[in-house]
């Protein structure tokens, strides 16, 4: 990376700032415009079989179809900034009351995923990195570009294969309602979070391992070496904080990722959160609510992606302060 | 030496499955969609995976699956590499505000979730093999225009096309033989690499029952119809999807020994 | 009772998996004497330098011999204890100070990382330790200098608080590892007056590595030549330098001492003109208002510290970099600013080398392709005639005509510079421009390319603009050598002038500054 004076962060951090927002914008009007394009439109979608011309016209009018594109695209980002997406198609229900229920679902099962991946794959890409080469490191390096390879409905049901069918020690489905006991909640989340855990690990490892083989190599762990400092403080004292940045960085990349990677889980779990909730809208044409889950998934994803490059460059001291200093 | 034996493994395996995916109507038993045995047959005489819960044959429905998956993946990938080199070559050699608008677009196109982007694109246009493949190969350009763009960019990067530009070549030269040739690895490799994403992606889609639309299924779409037979203990959901792993491990195997082979430069 | 050396290593052997770093070496080092290690890149001086705290590279083992250090074999013993002599007996000083710092933490912190280590000092002690070192070592505000991160402080600066962690533990023996290489001529003078200074104050036993012979005369006592992981010749440094036992050494020396500057024979017309030009990047003015001409024959040496507008200038000639101001004139005619706006035969007269042939050597043709290609381009060459150019461009960089169809991944540095001296040749043109062409290569090397640009101006008249760093060099095999500084041309002229009688400060202080052989000439130089 290159250095940058302390203005520089600023405008940097401005920027990043200003594109996350960019892009959220974008995928907005993206989504509303695809609707609006749609060749029958939402009228037509809702009335399905028993569309006459006067029925779809009077349809029209009532959702507001025949004003100019930008106006009802503003009236509608200006709702959908209020929390209005519109009402479900499908029963009439307001899209954003649907939907959060539904999206707290979601962020228990990420972040349960993100709670146990974290630490895990980052101690085992650091204990990988630190033996080079060596069975561990490869043996490792192995198990986790094969799940890279495979599906992650296919991690699922493997996993369901094997706990739930053969030992039937965890549910197949894993169907969780507000009233659901702490019990209950870890009954039913233990497989999905465990598919996303197997799910989000090789990258986590791939880059710590990267991240600190690449500080180990640098001229200042020589220097330390010659200094005799223990091998344990060098890793830890040395390498490490080098490393943060890179870490920093896939931590916040990769529960972006664990946010999306929700909507095939939940699938196979059939588990009641957003990304479930969003398939089956998209199955029938219910607008609202995929404009709804569109745009929450893809800000949630812009936005920890954002604070990942902003932290990124903050943990560096290197990035943070003058270069010649006074 | 290991390495070695991973890459001709490979290569092996992929060359079957390509061939078994060209070759599936002559290779398989019965037709796809003809409901033959009875439902949930198990293996055996009648069909050697089994039948599914309408009673067709599996091994059937698992060899045409994979000619919709590759069909789909190699359409999209290739679509996808030729949008993106094009384009990133075409900014490159343009600059000013193309690049610039270009290059936006595409900033914005990597950092939004592709599985979510393309369910909102696919309820909207709906699904058919045309738009599953227009939708992924522009999903997937961008990575193929973030490796193009810096090299074609800056025709100048390297010293030796810039002792072209002193001696005065044309654009052409320059283009395919200083500049191509030294990204035909990266590319390829980038290309492997596609090729499993792709794969997984349209097997997702199918999966969440947006892909290839029944009776017709590809390997995603065949876990989904099979899931059920999967609480009844039968493991017949766990062939295509096996199928679908196998596929990007040797793509991605190769795609490894290609970037490790061309990024090591003997010296004498 | 004989004390014992400080560093005794005897037959030591050191091998990777690939091949032997170290064969048959043996030193000893007594309190307070200095030993030099010379010998270029992959001699094993590195090596050989880590070797006497017996740090060995990942791979790299010991496969026979033996280390002593301080009356104590080393050879054997566990990692903790010889990370506890590591602690205490030795200090290393490493070439690149920028690299060698951590970036994560202030100077501070870092130079005092070992006192604290061993006996839990307060930060106000610790504060107190690195201030009164930073005073010893002459930095600047020695108060507040460590609360920098490294990457806020100049690399002569850094270098100097390098060596102030090393004395932090007052240790027997320092190890300095090229400590100045990466130094501008004038810093490093600066900078090994003060390892002087310490190892005499500080009494203790040090091992000076380097791959410039005058440097090491100035510093050590005896000198050992290193080659291939061998020894080559060792003994007392003025003995070295004055009679040396070895061809390879009496190279070296030859190579280093003055030898008298070129004979001027260029013609009177100049080929080349640059006047009053002026560049910039931007808001940065990288040269400004300079003017010099050359005729051909002649080698006009451009010098200057990192940072000048040397390689910004060369560029203007070339047609790389537009010139804001000023005209550049090529046989009278005047030169269109950027390459693309200049005709054939100006593409064909001026040819530029990189300097680092890596780069400048496409990867994926062959060297046929290479040279063929401008022989195609400029003088529509093919056949058999082609093939006939080919072998005799072939003979005149002295390379056999049977690497035409090699990769330039099959060559060594040397040789591929070579290539890219027969591309330009291949051009036929009148003025060559040398962009630092072999400040990448060892010193013999260099001199083995030198020798071929030589003969190259005798034989086809050329003239050539010599970018170095490297004032021997170019006391040696220049005409004329201009000076620059900032941007600005600080002086101009025949090259024995420049050098015996400089007129500007800069060059005076420049010219001063280059190490030389002869005895005393470090302690004979003024202070900075």
């Amino acid at each position: 990376m290159t250095l940058m004076q302390g203005s520089a962060v600023r405008s940097f951090v401005v920027a990043r700032i200003a594109s996350g927002l960019v892009s959220i914008l974008f995928i907005s009007f993206l989504v509303f415009l695809g609707t609006a394009l749609l060749p029958g439109d939402a009228a037509t979608a809702m009335l399905g079989q028993e569309a006459t011309p006067e029925l779809v016209e009077s349809l029209r009018q009532a959702l507001g179809l025949d004003q100019p594109l930008l106006i009802r695209y503003l009236d509608w980002l200006w709702d959908a900034l209020h929390g209005d997406f519109g009402v479900s198609l499908s029963n009439g229900q307001p899209a954003m009351a649907m939907l959060l229920p539904r999206l707290e679902n979601s962020l228990i099962l990420a972040f349960s995923a993100a709670v146990i991946v974290l630490p895990l794959a980052i101690s085992i890409g650091l204990f990988a990195a630190i033996k080079k080469g060596r069975p561990f490191d490869t043996m490792s390096g192995l198990v986790s570009a094969l799940f890279l390879s495979m599906p992650s409905f296919m991690i699922g049901y493997v996993l369901i294969y094997v706990f739930a069918v053969e030992f039937r020690l965890f549910p197949a489905v894993s169907s969780v309602r507000a009233s659901t006991s702490l019990t209950g909640w870890v009954w039913a989340l233990t497989l999905p979070v465990l598919t996303l855990v197997l799910v989000a690990q090789s990258h986590v490892l791939k880059v710590t391992r990267a991240a600190v083989l690449g500080v180990m190599g640098s001229d200042y762990i020589l220097m330390a070496e010659t200094k005799g400092i223990p091998r344990i403080r060098i890793i830890l004292l040395h390498a490490l904080p080098n490393a943060l940045s890179s870490i920093v960085s896939i931590c916040m990349i990769t529960m972006a990722h664990l946010i999306v990677d929700v909507v095939v889980i939940e699938a196979v779990f059939s588990y009641p959160g957003m990304g479930k909730l969003m398939v089956d809208a998209v199955a029938y044409r219910d607008i609202p609510v995929v404009q709804a889950c569109g745009v929450l998934f893809s800000a949630i994803f812009v936005v920890l992606n954002m604070l990942a490059d902003l932290l990124g460059v903050l943990v560096n001291p290197r990035q943070r302060l003058p270069r010649r200093g006074a | 030496m290991l390495s070695r034996i991973a890459v001709i493994g490979s290569l092996c395996l992929l060359s079957a499955m390509v061939l078994a995916a060209l070759l599936a109507p002559v290779l398989a038993p019965v037709p796809p969609n003809e409901m033959v045995y009875p439902a949930y047959a198990a293996p055996g005489p009648g069909g050697v995976l089994g039948a599914d819960g309408l009673g067709r044959d599996m091994l059937s429905r698992v060899l045409h699956g994979m000619r919709y998956t590759l069909i789909i993946t190699f359409a999209a990938t290739t679509l996808a590499g030729a949008i993106g080199v094009s384009l990133a070559i075409a900014s490159g050699l343009l600059k000013g505000w193309f690049d610039i608008l270009v290059g936006r677009a595409f900033d914005i196109l990597m950092s939004i979730p592709h599985i979510i982007l393309a369910l909102i694109v696919l309820a909207i246009l709906g699904v058919s093999m045309t738009t599953l493949v227009f939708t992924m190969a522009v999903l997937q350009s961008s990575t193929y225009y973030r490796v193009t763009r810096p090299i074609a960019g800056d025709l100048s990067a390297m010293d030796y096309v810039e002792v072209a530009r002193l001696r005065g070549e044309r654009l052409g030269w320059n283009l395919f033989r200083e500049i191509f040739p030294n990204m035909v690895p990266s590319l390829l490799a980038q290309y492997g690499l596609g090729l499993s994403s792709a794969t997984l992606f349209i097997s997702s889609l199918s999966f969440l029952g947006i892909g290839i639309q029944p009776p017709a299924a590809d390997l995603g779409g065949l876990v989904r119809e099979n899931a059920l037979a999967l609480s009844a203990g039968r493991f017949t959901p766990l062939v295509p999807a096996a199928c679908i792993a196998l596929f990007c491990l040797s793509v991605n195997g190769i795609a490894d020994w290609l970037v490790s082979h061309f990024s090591e430069r003997p010296e004498s | 009772m004989t004390t014992p050396p400080i560093l005794r290593i005897e037959n030591l052997r050191v091998e990777s998996r690939k091949s032997v770093l170290l064969d048959d070496v043996s030193i000893t080092l007594a309190k307070g004497e200095v030993l030099g290690i010379i010998g270029e890149s992959g001699a094993g001086k590195s090596t050989l330098a880590l070797s006497s705290m017996l740090l060995m590279r990942p791979g790299c083992r010991v496969t026979a011999g033996s280390v002593e250090l301080c009356g104590q074999p080393l050879i054997g013993l566990p990692q903790a204890a010889l990370e506890q002599i590591r602690r205490t007996r030795v200090a290393y000083v490493a070439q690149s100070a920028a690299a060698a710092f951590n970036p994560f933490y202030r100077l501070e912190t870092q130079i005092t990382e070992l006192p604290a280590l061993s006996s839990r000092l307060g930060r106000t002690e610790r504060h107190r330790m690195a201030a009164a070192l930073f005073e010893e070592l002459q930095l600047p505000d020695p108060e507040t200098f460590g609360k920098r991160y490294p990457h806020q402080v100049s690399g002569g600066q850094l270098q100097r608080a390098m060596i102030a962690m090393a004395l932090i533990n007052k240790p027997e023996l320092i190890i300095f590892d090229e400590p100045t290489t990466a130094l501008d001529v004038t810093t490093q003078i600066e900078v090994l007056q003060l390892i002087r200074k310490i190892v005499r104050e500080h009494d203790c036993a040090a091992l000076y590595v380097s791959h410039d012979l005058a440097v090491v005369a100035q510093m050590a006592d005896r000198v050992l030549v290193m080659r291939h992981g061998k020894m080559v010749e060792e003994g007392p440094t003025r003995q070295l330098v004055d009679s040396p036992q070895t061809e390879y050494a009496r190279q070296l020396v030859s190579n280093r001492g003055h030898h008298g500057y070129a004979e001027h024979r260029g013609e009177d017309t100049p080929i080349l003109d640059i006047r009053n030009v002026t560049a910039a990047y931007g808001a940065v003015t990288a040269v400004d208002n300079v003017s010099m001409a050359m005729a051909p024959g002649e080698v006009l040496a451009l010098v200057g510290e990192s940072g000048s507008g040397k390689t910004s200038l060369a560029r203007c000639v070339a047609g790389l970099q537009t010139v804001r101001s000023g005209t550049i004139t090529l046989q009278g005619a005047p030169l269109p600013p950027l390459v693309e706006q200049r005709s054939f035969e100006q593409r064909r007269l001026v040819q530029y080398i990189h300097q680092l042939p890596d780069l400048a050597l496409n990867p994926r043709q062959t060297l046929r392709e290479i040279i063929g290609r401008p022989l195609s381009f400029f003088h529509k060459l093919s056949g058999a005639r082609r093939e006939q150019r080919l072998a005799e461009l072939m003979e005149a960089i002295e390379l056999p005509v049977s690497y035409l169809d090699r990769y330039p991944s099959a060559l060594s540095g040397g040789q591929k510079q070579r290539i890219c001296i027969a591309r330009s040749l291949a051009a036929e043109p009148k003025v060559l421009i040398c962009d630092e062409i072999t400040s990448a290569l060892d010193p013999l090397v260099e001199e083995s390319i030198v020798l071929l640009l030589s003969r190259l101006i005798r034989d086809e008249n050329l003239a050539i603009l010599f970018i170095t760093h490297n004032l021997g060099l170019a006391a040696r095999f220049s005409h004329n050598v201009a000076v620059m500084q900032h941007g600005k041309l600080a002086e101009f002229g025949p090259t024995a002038e420049v050098f015996e009688t400089p007129q500007s400060a800069y060059a005076r202080t420049l010219m001063e500054a280059v190490p030389q052989l002869d005895e005393g000439w470090l302690d004979s130089r003024r202070r900075a």
